[in-house]
């Protein structure tokens, strides 16, 4: 029989061993697309439009898709995912209606995102006529972001101090005073991270927008909301799979882009979290 | 309920008790609320306005959901009158020549599901176990940002790595025909999944009482003993809400999967299987929607497959939640 310090060294020897099995391949998926991609990387890669088939020149419309439908994704969900966070940490009771939009948010969270595709197509495309464009892209990337944003939105304003709000309500401040002046401006750091998680996952997703959205290739920038557009996931799934004979350095550059652009979101997140915790006099 | 505008009613949150009672200070005996006659506290119309919206973005993640089921049930149940349902519950999906057979689908969706739940289980609860346990305090707050930036690599980058690094290396490994198989799916899959996992059981073990640990170390327990024989049973529930919610992201994972599972729409019948390609329910229509004309048959029954996801998560979510809520409510019940 081995001893209970034997076996407290194999099991967490094996443990050491599966978080490596879970942690290192991260550094090397990272690694191995910066190294193989920066190659790639020049100044007319980033600012030209692609050429022969998209075999040779940049990826321009494709960063500036990628842009457009970030920025429409925030315009789309930040109020609604906003005013959801603060009906639930302010308002809601502890009702059924309440239970209800928990679940409800949990649900929307755990749709498959090429099914928040479909319903983009059904009712964005089609129905209501907008046609294959950035904005129905950005209606359906804004809804699909909608959970997140306001479940760490309301993370924040809960962590606000209760205190906090007797303060304001005592020296004769209105409930929507007490919300905009004090809970907030104290809670915005968090929310702040709460929308670029949410907007850096809409970023890299692709199976929303290929229905809704995306074009295979456009030879010119998109010049309004009813155009399509391409966008940098759904060009790298493009070049990696639907165009043979593509060169290798273009697909690498590509991934590396859109790499670097979402974890930039997520490190400026990561930074503005870690800056106001430490800032923080409650 | 919620939208009361005098401050003096703000209601009671169960997670934010108010022990001195200060809320119903100045509140009155009789039945007039005097601040509501004092002008400072006249709220202005911007204001009313300003609460009727929140309330209405609150209300409308509801609507949202069953807009959502709506849709997909208009475009999605007219399959069911338009090809018969032998067909549908067929084995070969075929729809250029009208075999529209579902089985393949779904067998190729809870066959790479499945399996990556099997690999990420294991794998999840061992590393959350590693951070919030073993791991020194330095090394968590490292290792907790490198797990989240995992969650936030694009699935297409996944499977591009994939295709490139991944199926060659485990064609030449496994030596097969070729790398694009389920098991490449499967192993992608449950990596992506690790983030969700990995999260959900380090929360759980954060909340098990330090005075449990201190109870098994006090017995003369080794530390391992105190994780496995106290710690575990009792975060079972969350552990068992991490797999449910790592299925539910797993079964609706469509760019790596569509990329290197090779997509041929066969049934696997013998386990050798898993080194053979599939095709899953996210990736056909990921695959074919962009070519099919809207309105024709095939262009509903890919709705439909969308429906069948939809009540999927739905259930798997609906379920994870519950074990959550129930959770929550015994917590509470243990501080009280």
């Amino acid at each position: 029989m081995i001893s209970r310090q034997l076996s407290e060294r194999i099991a967490f020897g094996l443990i050491i061993v599966a978080a490596a099995i879970v942690i290192l391949p991260i550094f090397f998926i990272i690694g191995y697309v910066v190294v193989q991609g920066l190659g790639a990387i020049s100044w007319t890669f980033l600012t030209e439009m692609p050429r022969e088939g998209m075999r040779a020149g940049g990826v321009m419309p494709a960063i500036v898709g990628t842009l457009l439908l970030t920025l429409g994704t925030a315009i789309v969900a930040v109020p609604i995912g906003l005013g959801g966070a603060i009906y639930l940490s302010e308002y809601a009771g502890d009702n059924a209606t309440t239970r209800a939009i928990r679940i409800a948010i949990i649900n929307l969270a755990g749709i498959p995102s090429v099914v928040y595709g479909l319903f983009g197509l059904g009712l964005f495309v089609i129905f209501l006529n907008f046609g294959t464009s950035i904005l129905a892209g950005s209606l359906t990337l804004g809804i699909m972001t909608l959970p997140v944003i306001i479940s760490t939105a309301e993370e924040a304003l809960r962590a606000v101090p209760q205190s906090f709000r007797l303060v304001s309500t005592s020296l004769g401040g209105t409930r929507w005073q007490t919300i905009q002046r004090v809970v907030l401006p104290q809670a915005l750091p968090g929310i702040i991270t709460g929308i670029i998680l949410g907007v850096e996952r809409a970023a890299g997703e692709t199976a929303p927008i290929l229905f809704t959205a995306a074009a295979f290739f456009l030879p010119r920038l998109p010049a309004s909301i009813f155009d399509q557009t391409m966008a940098l996931p759904y060009h790298l799934y493009v070049i990696s799979t639907q165009v043979p004979g593509m060169p290798i350095q273009i697909q690498y550059g590509t991934a590396l882009v859109l790499l670097v652009f979402v974890l930039s979101l997520n490190l400026v997140a990561t930074l503005i979290r870690r800056h106001y915790r430490k800032q923080r006099v409650w | 309920m919620g939208l009361e505008v005098n401050p003096v009613d703000q209601e009671e949150k169960p997670d934010r008790p108010d022990p001195t009672g200060l809320d119903r200070v100045g509140a009155p005996m009789g039945d007039d609320h005097p601040d509501r006659d004092s002008p400072k506290q006249r709220v202005s119309l911007f204001e009313v306005l300003m609460e009727r919206a929140i309330q209405v973005t609150g209300i409308s993640t509801m609507l949202l959901v069953a807009l959502i089921f709506l849709f997909l049930l208009w475009e999605g149940v007219p399959a069911f009158f338009e090809v018969p349902l032998s067909n549908l519950a067929g084995a070969r999906w075929y729809p250029i020549e009208g075999l529209y057979g579902l089985l393949p689908l779904i067998a190729g969706s809870l066959l790479i599901t499945i399996g990556a739940a099997l690999l990420a289980l294991p794998l999840g609860v061992a590393t959350a176990i590693f951070i919030a346990e073993i791991a020194p305090s330095w090394g968590r707050e490292i290792l907790k940002p490198i797990v989240e930036i995992l969650a936030g690599i694009p699935s297409v980058v996944i499977g591009f790595v994939g295709i490139l690094v991944v199926a060659p290396l485990f064609r030449t490994g496994l030596n097969i025909p070729t790398g694009l198989t389920a098991f490449t799916g499967m192993v992608l899959l449950a990596w992506m999944a690790l983030p969700t996992v990995v999260s959900v059981v380090e929360d759980v073990l954060d909340t098990v009482p330090k005075t449990y640990r201190d109870a098994g170390l006090a017995l003369g327990m080794t530390r391992w003993q105190t994780i496995s024989r106290i710690l575990v049973p009792a975060g079972k529930s969350g552990i068992l809400t991490a797999l449910m919610l790592g299925v539910g992201r797993a079964i609706g994972e469509t760019m790596t999967v569509m990329m290197v599972t090779g997509n041929a729409p066969s049934i696997p019948v013998s386990p050798l299987d898993i080194f053979a390609s599939v095709r899953t329910m996210t990736a056909t229509i990921a695959a074919e929607m962009g070519e099919v004309a809207q309105g024709s048959t095939h262009y509903h029954v890919l709705f439909a497959v969308g429906l069948t996801l939809f009540v999927i998560t739905f259930v798997v979510n609906l379920a994870a939640a519950s074990i959550v809520f129930r959770r929550t409510r015994r917590a509470e019940r243990m501080l009280s």
